[in-house]
C-alpha cells in the first residue's frame, strides 16, 4: 500500500515509529495526484504540475499531517472562493475557526482546496464554477455535493483526509457516493466562524475521512465552543477515540418507517436491509419507529435555507473584494457584478429565499416553515426518549450520472430527503460505507443520534465497520 | 378648518461603548478612514458578529430612564437592503422582539408636565460613511458597526416647539447617563421625524411626511414649524397629501421631496440565525436599575426640595450634568440658608458670562470661594452690585481674588458717613428746586438727589445709606 492510501491514524502511528517522514507522505499525495486528478478533479485552482508545499508544526499531536479543505473555508493566505466567480481572487486574512483548531494540533492545510458546489448549493459539486468532480467510482457520475471535491479527494486518495460542511447533507451525501466516512456534528458543536455561510441556521463543519476513527479524530480537533461564534455551545469535547471499539449490545435503534418509501433505490434497500441485519447481529436491539412530519422536511428545507442564503449572499456586490462587473451607476453595477459572478443555482436559490422573505410571503412561508422545523425536532426529541439511535440509507440512490439531474432542480433536491431532517433537527448524523451496488458504487448507511451524543455515533459505526470491509474497498481510476 | 399637528420622533444615538456593537474593533472617531476596522466589521466571508455586553447595559440604561419594560425575550434581526455603506448589505437591528418597549419621558413646557410615549428602544448596528467626490464615491467603514440605540416615540408630540423640548430632555438624561456623546452635529445623535396634520377633534392618523437631514434641534424645530405650514396651506386649499420623505434644507429653509409615490420598502426583516434569542436576566436588570444616576427631572424636584428652589430656576441648573453638579457645589458652600442669593447669581451673571464665552456653566475656570466671597462683598453692602458683575468678568480672566481685583479697582462702595456729608452738602447747595419739592412731599426728588450723589462719587457712594443720610438731612432742617 501506497502512503496516501494510508488512513490518518495509520500514518502517525508509523510516523512516530519513524518508519517515513512526512516529506514521504506529500510525495506519495503528489504522485496520485499527478496520476488521478486530471480525471477526478476534487481541487480547483491547481496549476499544471504544482507541487503542494506544506507549513507543518510536526512536533504537535498531527505531526504536520495534511488536511484537505473545502473550499468554503476560509484559510489565511489561501484563496476561499466557494467555487464561484463572484469570490474570484478572494484572499481571507484570517483563518476560521477549525483551521486555527487543526494548525495548533500541529495538522498542515493542504494548499489546493476542494471543489464544492458553488456556495454549497448542490448535491453533486457540478454547479461548481470551476466545473464538476467525478466520482472515482465511476468517472462518469457526480461524487455528489456539495463537498463532492473533499469526499472524491479522499475516496481516490489524493487526500488522507478532509473538512467539509454539511447544510442539508452536503458532507453525508457525498461521503456516501464516494464510499467514505462522513460526519455531521450537532449544531453549535463546532464554530462556524470563518465558514463562508449558506444557511446559518443549519451549516456545520465536519470530517470526511476513510474510516471511523479518523473521523473521530478529527471531530475532537475541530470542535469546542468559540467565542467569536455566538451559536457554538459551551460544552465539553469528551475524547471521542473513547467511543471506538465498545460493543453495541443492548443499543436501540430507531428504523424509521418514512424513510423506507416509493422512490427508494431497490438495491440501496437492499444493501441498507443488510446493514441492518448485521447491526442485528451485533446485539443492537431494532425497533420501527415513526418521525411522522419526515414528508415536510424539504420543502421546510428549502424555505429557511433559501432565506437565509438570500440575505448572507447579500454582499457579494462587488464593492469590497470579490469579482466587481464596471459601469457608471451604482445600481447597474450591483445588478452586473451579481448577474455575473453567480452561476444559475445559487440565483434560483437567491431568488427563492427573497420571495418567501418578502413581505405579505413571510408568515405563509418563512414563519409556517420554522414552525414545521420544530415539528420536525420533535419528533426526534420524541424518538430519543426511547431510542439511542436511528438508522437510515443516506440517500434514496447511489450516484447519479454527471447531467442527469441537473436540468431538474426538484429532483436534484430530492438526493437530500434523508439528510435534510437531522440539521432541521440540530442533531448529529454519519455516513458510513455499509455496501454497494451491482455497478459497483457505494451506498452509505446513516447513523443519527441526539444532540451532542456524537460517541454514540462513532460507537455504532465504528462497531459496524470493524465486521465490515466496504471502507477498505479502493477505486480503481 | 382648523388642524392639529401630530409628531413623532425616531432618534439614533450612537453609544460610546469601548468597542463596536458586534466585534472588538475599538470606537475612535479620530482614525484615518477604514483605519478602525476588522473582517467582522467589514463583513468579510465567514466572519460572524457577537455582541457586544457593554452595548446592551447601556441600551438597557437609556430605556430603564424611559421607564420602558425591558422584554425578558430578546433577539437580533436582519434588516436587509442594499447600499455601498452597508458592509453586509442587511444592518442587524431589532424587529418584533426589541429590547425593550413602553416607556415614557416627560417634557416641561410653560410649566406643564407632558408625558410623551416611548414605543420602543433597541439596539442595532450603524453603517459607514459615504464621501462623496467629483466622479466617484469612497466609503469609510470606521462607523460601520457602532452600537446605535433607536429611540421610537408615540405620536405624542403636538407642536415644534415640544419636538425641541422633547429632544432636549432626551438629550440632557442621555448625559446623565454618560452613554453617548449627543452631539447631533457630530451625528452621535440623529433625529428624523414624523409629521401630520388632521383635522381637529379627529382621532385618525393624517397622511405623513418623514422629515430627515435635519443636523440640529433648531434644525429639526425649524423643518417641522416649515412642515406645518406647507400641509396646511396643501390642506386648506383642498389637496390631498401623499406619504412622502423630505429632506430639510438647512440653508434654504424649506423641505424638499426626497422621493415620492414609492411603495413601502420591503426590508425583509428575520431573525439573525447567528445571533440566537437570548435572555435578558431579570438580576442584571436590577443590578443596572440600582446603578442609575439620578436623572435630571430627579434633581431638579431635589433642588426645589433642599434647596427651595422654584421649578424654573431648578430646571435651568439641571439640564446639564455637570452644570448641575457645578451649581449644587456653589449652593452647598454659600452660607447662608436661604439659596435665593447664589441661585440668582448662577443663573444670572454666572451664565451670562458662559454664554458669553460659548462655554457650559462648570467650564467657568472660578474659584467657588471666591465666588462666594465676592457675593459676600454684595450682601454686605461693601460693593454695588453692578462693580459685582465687572469683578466677576475680571475674577474669570485674570483668577484673582475677589479682595484683590475690588480693591485694584476701586470697587469699594463709600458708606462712610463723614466723606459722604461733604458730597451731600454740595448736591444740597446745587440743587435748591429739587430741596424744596422734597419737603413738599415728592419722593421722586430724593431718587434724584440721590442720583446726584451717585454721580458726584463715581458711582461708589453706597445708594442706601445715601438716601438715608439725604432724609435724615432734609427732615432735621
Amino acid at each position: 500500500m501506497e502512503l496516501n492510501q494510508l488512513t490518518a491514524h495509520e500514518l502517525l502511528a508509523k510516523l512516530k515509529k519513524g518508519q517515513f517522514v512526512l516529506e514521504d507522505i506529500l510525495n506519495s499525495l503528489y504522485s496520485r495526484i499527478q496520476t488521478v486528478e486530471p480525471k477526478v478533479k476534487a481541487f480547483v485552482r491547481i496549476k499544471a504540475g504544482e507541487r503542494p508545499v506544506l507549513n507543518p508544526s510536526a512536533d504537535a499531536l498531527l505531526g504536520g499531517l495534511p488536511i484537505t479543505i473545502k473550499d468554503n473555508i476560509c484559510t489565511a493566505g489561501l484563496n476561499t472562493e466557494c467555487c464561484s466567480r463572484i469570490l474570484e481572487h478572494f484572499c481571507p486574512p484570517y483563518d476560521a475557526t477549525v483551521i486555527s483548531k487543526l494548525k495548533n494540533a500541529g495538522g498542515s492545510i493542504f494548499p489546493f482546496k476542494a471543489n464544492m458546489d458553488e456556495f454549497a448549493f448542490g448535491s453533486s459539486t457540478e454547479n461548481s464554477y470551476f466545473g464538476p468532480t467525478h466520482n472515482p467510482w465511476n468517472l462518469t457520475c457526480v461524487p455528489g455535493g456539495s463537498s463532492g471535491g473533499s469526499a472524491a479527494a479522499v475516496a481516490s486518495d489524493e487526500a488522507i483526509w478532509a473538512l467539509g460542511s454539511d447544510t442539508g447533507g452536503s458532507i453525508r451525501q457525498p461521503a456516501s457516493f464516494c464510499g467514505v466516512v462522513g460526519l455531521k456534528p450537532t449544531y453549535g458543536r463546532v464554530s462556524r466562524f470563518g465558514l463562508i455561510a449558506f444557511a446559518s441556521s443549519l451549516d456545520q463543519i465536519g470530517p470526511i475521512t476513510k474510516d471511523v476513527e479518523d473521523a473521530a479524530i478529527l471531530t475532537g480537533i475541530i470542535s469546542g465552543y468559540d467565542t467569536n461564534d455566538s451559536t457554538s455551545v459551551n460544552k465539553d469535547v469528551p475524547d471521542y477515540t473513547r467511543s471506538l471499539g465498545k460493543d453495541i449490545k443492548g443499543i436501540k435503534i430507531g428504523i424509521p418507517k418514512e424513510y423506507f418509501i416509493e422512490g427508494m433505490d431497490s438495491e440501496v434497500k437492499g444493501v441498507i436491509q443488510e446493514a441492518i441485519s448485521k447491526l442485528k447481529s451485533l446485539g443492537s436491539i431494532l425497533n420501527p419507529v415513526s418521525l411522522p412530519h419526515t414528508q415536510y422536511a424539504v420543502p421546510v428545507y428549502y424555505i429557511i435555507a433559501t432565506a437565509e442564503a438570500s440575505s448572507n449572499l447579500a454582499r457579494f456586490d462587488g464593492v469590497q473584494y470579490g469579482y466587481r462587473a464596471h459601469s457608471d451607476n451604482l445600481i447597474e453595477m450591483y445588478k452586473k457584478t451579481r448577474a455575473e459572478g453567480f452561476g444559475e443555482e445559487a440565483k434560483r436559490r437567491i431568488i427563492l429565499g427573497t420571495f418567501v422573505l418578502s413581505h405579505g410571503y413571510y408568515d405563509a412561508y418563512y414563519l409556517r416553515a420554522l414552525k414545521v422545523r420544530t415539528l420536525i425536532k420533535n419528533d426526534f426529541d420524541a424518538v430519543f426518549k426511547d431510542f439511542d439511535c436511528i438508522v437510515t440509507p443516506t440517500s434514496p440512490t447511489p450516484a447519479f450520472k454527471i447531467g442527469e439531474r441537473s436540468a431538474d432542480p426538484l429532483k436534484m433536491y430530492l438526493s437530500d430527503i434523508y439528510t435534510i431532517s437531522v440539521n432541521l433537527a440540530g442533531i448529529p448524523a454519519i455516513s458510513i460505507p455499509c455496501g454497494f451496488t451491482k455497478k459497483g458504487l457505494p451506498v452509505g448507511l446513516q447513523i443519527m443520534a441526539k444532540p451532542f451524543n456524537e460517541e454514540m455515533l462513532f460507537r455504532l459505526a465504528h462497531a459496524f465497520e470493524q465486521e465490515t470491509e466496504w471502507h477498505k474497498l479502493k477505486p480503481k481510476i | 378648518m382648523k388642524y392639529e399637528t401630530v409628531i413623532g420622533l425616531e432618534v439614533h444615538l450612537q453609544l460610546k461603548t469601548k468597542t463596536k456593537a458586534f466585534c472588538g474593533c475599538a470606537i475612535d472617531f479620530g482614525k484615518t478612514p477604514n483605519s478602525g476596522v476588522c473582517p467582522v466589521c467589514l463583513g468579510f466571508p465567514g466572519t460572524l458578529p457577537v455582541y457586544n455586553k457593554e452595548a446592551l447595559s447601556s441600551a438597557i440604561k437609556v430605556a430603564l430612564a424611559f421607564s420602558c419594560q425591558i422584554q425578558e425575550f430578546t433577539k437580533f434581526d436582519r434588516k436587509n437592503y442594499f447600499y455601498p455603506d452597508l458592509p453586509k448589505n442587511y444592518q442587524i437591528s431589532q424587529f418584533d422582539l426589541p429590547l425593550s418597549r413602553k416607556g415614557y419621558l416627560d417634557i416641561l413646557s410653560e410649566n406643564n408636565v407632558k408625558r410623551i410615549g416611548i414605543t420602543r428602544v433597541h439596539l442595532e448596528e450603524d453603517a459607514g460613511k459615504l464621501i462623496h467626490e467629483l466622479n466617484s464615491s469612497l466609503v469609510d467603514f470606521n462607523r460601520a458597526g457602532v452600537p446605535l440605540l433607536e429611540i421610537v416615540s408615540e405620536p405624542d408630540l403636538s407642536s415644534p416647539q415640544e419636538a425641541f423640548d422633547y429632544l432636549t430632555n432626551l438629550k440632557s438624561i442621555i448625559e446623565y447617563l454618560d452613554v453617548s456623546d449627543c452631539d447631533m452635529e457630530k451625528g452621535s445623535l440623529r433625529c428624523d421625524a414624523n409629521i401630520s396634520l388632521r383635522p381637529e377633534g379627529v382621532k385618525e392618523l393624517g397622511v405623513k411626511t418623514e422629515l430627515k437631514n435635519m443636523n440640529s434641534f433648531k434644525g429639526v424645530k425649524d423643518a417641522l414649524t416649515f412642515e406645518v405650514s406647507r400641509q396646511n396651506e396643501l390642506l386648506e386649499s383642498g389637496e390631498t397629501l401623499f406619504q412622502e420623505t423630505r429632506l430639510w434644507e438647512a440653508d434654504k429653509g424649506v423641505t424638499l421631496s426626497m422621493r415620492n409615490k414609492e411603495g413601502a420598502k420591503d426590508y425583509r426583516y428575520f431573525p439573525d440565525p447567528d445571533l440566537t434569542v437570548f435572555i435578558i436576566e431579570q438580576p442584571m436588570v436590577l443590578r443596572i436599575k440600582a446603578e442609575l444616576p439620578e436623572l435630571p427631572h430627579e434633581k431638579m424636584h431635589r433642588f426645589m426640595r433642599d434647596y427651595a428652589l422654584t421649578q424654573y430656576d431648578a430646571k435651568i441648573l439641571v439640564s446639564s450634568k455637570k452644570d448641575a453638579q457645578f451649581a449644587e457645589e456653589c449652593i452647598r458652600s454659600y452660607p447662608q440658608k436661604d439659596k435665593k442669593g447664589i441661585v440668582n447669581w448662577l443663573i444670572g451673571p454666572l451664565l451670562s458670562e458662559a454664554n458669553s464665552r460659548k462655554l457650559n456653566l462648570h467650564e467657568l475656570d472660578i474659584n467657588k470661594t471666591e465666588l462666594i466671597n465676592l457675593i459676600g462683598f454684595v450682601e454686605d453692602g461693601s460693593i454695588s452690585h453692578l462693580s459685582a458683575k465687572l469683578a466677576l468678568t475680571q475674577m474669570i480672566d485674570s483668577q484673582k481674588p475677589a479682595a484683590v481685583i475690588i480693591k485694584e479697582n476701586n470697587m469699594l462702595q463709600i458708606s462712610d458717613s463723614g466723606e459722604l456729608e461733604q458730597i451731600i452738602s454740595s448736591v444740597i447747595q446745587d440743587n435748591e428746586k429739587t430741596v424744596i419739592s422734597f419737603k413738599a412731599g415728592k419722593t421722586n426728588a430724593l431718587m434724584f438727589l440721590v442720583g446726584q450723589v451717585m454721580k458726584k462719587s463715581s458711582g461708589k457712594a453706597n445708594p442706601k445709606v445715601v438716601g438715608e443720610l439725604i432724609k435724615r438731612r432734609l427732615t432735621d432742617a
